[in-house]
C-alpha cells in the first residue's frame, strides 16, 4: 500500500489540504467521516446495487481483435462508454451523493469541464431527489450546448464561471466559492482525483471499481489477474486513478498514463502537466501543475475538454516522482486520428480524451503477446462536432 | 519590537486597509501606502495577486487580475516595496495565496520581507500544520507575524490553537463567505464575536469582511480592536485621482 495516502493526507510529497480556514469545516466533517460511510456495510450494498441495476456494471472488458493485430499485443478494452451517461464519471457520483445523504446535505454542487461530471451529477442529483447546482466555464457551456441542455432537463441549474479563462479551471474556483459562502447544508462533488483530502483518496476508492472488476475479468479472460500495461488518459486523473488502484501494489504491471499535449508540448497551447509543470499548490493540494516561475497558473489547451486542466491529482504526482507510472502525451491530431482508427477497426466512436490513451499504443514497442488493457474511459458522442470538422465528415 | 504589537499596545479601534499591489496602475503600489498612512489608515494589508483567489470575491480577484496582466509579480512587489520604510511608519502586512510564495521560496520570501520592513503576512490557503512544521521558524527568525483567519464555524479548541501560534492578531472573519459582502450583525454574528471575546485570547482581534462604511466599522470595533477593510476600498479607487479617492474614501471613518 506504499502508493496509498498516508494518515496526514499526502502522497509522498503530495496532497494534504491547502484551504481557507472558511472550508475547513466542510473538509474536516468529510476527512473525519468518509472511511466510516464508505466502509459500512449497508452503504457498500447500496453502492454496489446502484452500480449494477442502474449504471450498468461490471462493465465489459473486451479484447479489440482488430487492434490487438494492428499493434501486435493482446489489447483489452475496459469499456467505460457503455455506462449510463456515457463515461466513468457516474461511479464517482453515485458514490458521493450516497455519502452526501449520509451527511445530512440537502444542496449539491460540482464544477464541470465538457459537461460529463455536471451530467453524471445533475443525473444522480435527479435520482436522489436533492437540489444541484453546476458550475460550467462559459466558453465550455458554448461548446458543450448538448450537455448543457441535459443538464437542465434533469433538473440542473447551470452557472457560467465568468472570470479567468472561463472553463474548467474557474468553474471549479467559483464552486469553491459556492461552498465556502453555503459551509452547512451543501456538498460538493468534486470530480476528479484533485482538490484538498480527503478528496482524491474518496474519488479514487470510488472509481477504483474499473480495475476490481478489470483483475477479475482479466483473470477469467486470460488466466492472470495481471496484464503486462494500463493505460489511461489524465486530466485531473480520475479514471486512469480508477484503473490503477488495484495495479499499484503489482510492480510488474506498467502503469501509462497519458495526457494531453495539445497543439505539442512546447507550443504554449498544451496540458502535458508533467511535462510543462512544476510542483505547487492549486485547488488545495500540493501536486504538479503548470505556472509561471511567480507561481500563477497557466492555461492549459486540449482539443479534449476532459483533459484541459492545468494540475493533476496529488497521487498522479507521486506515482511520476516516484517512477511507478510512466507518464506521456499525445497530441490533439494523434487522438483524433486514434479515435477515427478505433472507429473503422472496431465500431466504437471513443471520446476524444479516452483516444489520447489509444493513441499511444501506437509509440508503445511490442514483442507480441502482452496482454495490455486500456481504459476507454468515455464514448464519442459528445465529440462528433469535433471528429465532423477534423475529417471533414 | 514588532510594529503590529507595538500599535496594538497603544491603540484602539484600529482600522486597516487591505489593497491589491500594482492596481490599479502597476506603480501605484507605493504611493497608495502613503496616503493611506497620510489619511489616517493604522495598518495596511498589501495584496500579493494570485491567478486563482478562491477565498476572494468578484471585486478584489478582478483587481488581482489587472495586476497580474500589468506585469505584478512577488519579485516586482519587492522591487517596489525596497524604500518602503522610507515612506510609511505603519505596519505593514502582505497579504495572498500560497503558491506564489512556494515558488519564490519561503526562506527568500521572509528574507525579502524583512529587509523591506514588512512587519507580517496573512496567507489564507496555508493550512496550520504545514505552517508549524514547515514556515514557523523563519517567520520567527524574520521576526514576522503570521495571521490566521477563524470564521462562526471555527471550533474552540482550533481557536486557542490558532491563538497559540499566532503573535499578531487574529483575523475574525465576520461569516463563513467570501470577501465583499455587507457586514449583518444578527443574533448569531453577535453571539459569535461575544464567544471570541469571552475566550480572552491572547492576540488581539480584528474583523473582516463585510465591513464598507462607518456604521459597520464602529460595530465591529464594539467587538473587537477593530477592523479591516478591502473590497469597499478597493472598488473606491478603481477611477479618478488616487489622492482624491483615498481621502473621499478615508473621511467616512476618520471624520
Amino acid at each position: 500500500m506504499k502508493y496509498k495516502v498516508n494518515e496526514k493526507g499526502y502522497y509522498g510529497d503530495f496532497g494534504g489540504a491547502y484551504i481557507p480556514e472558511m472550508l475547513y469545516p466542510n473538509v474536516e466533517e468529510l476527512r473525519q467521516n468518509y472511511l466510516k460511510i464508505i466502509d459500512d456495510a449497508g452503504f457498500q450494498k447500496e453502492f454496489h446495487q446502484l452500480l449494477k441495476d442502474y449504471v450498468g456494471r461490471p462493465s465489459p472488458l473486451y479484447l479489440a481483435k482488430r487492434l490487438s493485430e494492428k499493434y501486435g499485443a493482446n489489447i483489452f478494452l475496459k469499456r467505460e462508454d457503455l455506462n449510463h451517461t456515457g463515461a466513468h464519471k457516474i461511479n464517482n457520483t453515485i458514490g458521493q451523493i450516497l455519502l452526501a445523504e449520509k451527511l445530512g446535505k440537502k444542496r449539491i454542487i460540482a464544477e464541470t469541464g465538457a459537461g460529463q461530471h455536471g451530467v453524471a451529477t445533475a443525473t444522480v442529483c435527479a435520482l436522489r431527489n436533492l437540489e444541484c447546482v453546476i458550475y460550467m466555464g462559459e466558453v465550455d457551456i458554448e461548446r458543450q450546448a448538448p450537455n448543457v441542455a441535459r443538464m437542465k432537463m434533469l433538473g440542473a441549474k447551470v452557472v457560467p464561471a465568468s472570470s479567468g479563462s472561463k472553463t474548467l479551471k474557474d468553474a471549479t474556483n467559483e464552486a469553491m466559492r459556492d461552498w465556502i459562502n453555503n459551509p452547512v447544508d451543501t456538498h460538493y462533488i468534486i470530480g476528479s482525483v484533485v482538490g484538498p483530502h480527503p478528496y482524491p483518496d474518496m474519488v479514487a476508492i470510488f472509481q477504483s471499481i474499473i480495475s476490481e472488476e478489470t483483475k477479475k475479468q482479466l483473470l477469467e479472460q486470460t488466466g492472470s489477474d495481471q496484464p503486462d500495461y494500463v493505460l489511461a488518459c489524465v486530466g485531473g486523473g480520475s479514471n486512469a486513478m480508477g484503473m490503477f488502484y488495484h495495479f499499484m501494489d503489482d510492480e510488474n504491471v506498467k502503469l501509462v498514463a497519458v495526457e494531453a499535449a495539445g497543439r505539442g508540448v512546447s507550443s504554449g497551447f498544451s496540458a502535458a502537466t508533467t511535462y510543462l509543470g512544476k510542483e505547487g499548490v492549486l485547488h488545495g493540494s500540493r501536486s504538479i501543475l503548470m505556472q509561471t516561475n511567480d507561481g500563477q497558473v497557466v492555461e492549459p489547451h486540449s482539443v479534449s475538454a476532459g483533459l484541459d486542466y492545468p494540475g493533476i491529482g496529488p497521487q498522479h504526482a507521486h506515482l511520476f516522482k516516484t517512477g511507478r507510472g510512466q507518464y506521456v502525451s499525445i497530441t490533439d491530431e494523434e487522438s483524433l486520428d486514434a479515435g477515427l482508427l478505433l472507429t473503422q477497426l472496431e465500431g466504437i466512436i471513443p471520446a476524444i480524451e479516452s483516444a489520447h490513451a489509444l493513441a499511444h499504443l501506437g509509440k508503445m514497442q511490442f514483442k507480441g503477446g502482452e496482454n495490455v488493457v486500456v481504459c476507454l474511459s468515455g464514448r464519442g458522442d459528445k465529440d462528433l462536432d469535433t471528429y465532423i470538422k477534423y475529417f471533414n465528415l | 519590537m514588532n510594529r503590529i504589537k507595538e500599535l496594538f499596545e497603544k491603540k484602539k479601534n484600529i482600522l486597516s486597509i487591505y489593497y491589491t499591489a500594482g492596481y490599479p496602475n502597476i506603480s501605484d503600489t507605493i504611493e497608495i501606502a502613503e496616503l493611506l498612512e497620510k489619511h489616517g489608515a493604522d495598518m495596511l494589508e498589501i495584496g500579493f495577486p494570485y491567478s486563482d483567489p478562491v477565498a476572494d470575491g468578484p471585486v478584489i480577484q478582478a483587481s488581482s487580475k489587472q495586476s497580474l496582466d500589468q506585469g505584478m509579480t512577488l519579485k516586482v512587489l519587492f522591487e517596489q516595496l525596497k524604500d518602503l520604510r522610507k515612506h510609511v511608519k505603519i505596519p505593514v502586512l502582505l497579504m495572498g495565496y500560497v503558491n506564489p510564495v512556494l515558488q519564490f521560496g519561503v526562506e527568500n520570501f521572509c528574507n525579502a520581507c524583512a529587509e523591506v520592513g514588512v512587519d507580517g503576512c496573512i496567507v489564507p490557503d496555508l493550512p496550520m500544520v504545514e505552517y508549524e512544521e514547515f514556515y514557523k521558524g523563519c517567520f520567527e527568525e524574520h521576526n514576522l507575524s503570521n495571521v490566521f483567519l477563524i470564521t462562526p464555524q471555527t471550533a474552540d479548541e482550533r481557536i486557542h490553537k490558532i491563538d497559540g501560534l499566532t503573535n499578531g492578531f487574529i483575523y475574525l472573519l465576520s461569516s463563513s463567505a467570501t470577501t465583499g459582502k455587507n457586514l449583518e450583525v444578527g443574533d448569531t454574528t453577535a453571539q459569535y464575536f461575544g464567544r471570541i471575546k469571552a475566550m480572552n485570547l491572547k492576540n488581539p482581534t480584528m474583523i473582516g469582511f463585510g465591513i464598507s462604511d462607518r456604521k459597520t466599522f464602529d460595530k465591529a470595533c464594539s467587538y473587537a480592536n477593530g477592523a479591516i477593510i478591502g473590497t469597499a476600498f478597493v472598488k473606491a479607487i478603481e477611477n479618478g485621482n488616487l489622492e482624491e479617492s483615498v481621502s473621499n474614501f478615508m473621511k467616512e471613518f476618520k471624520g
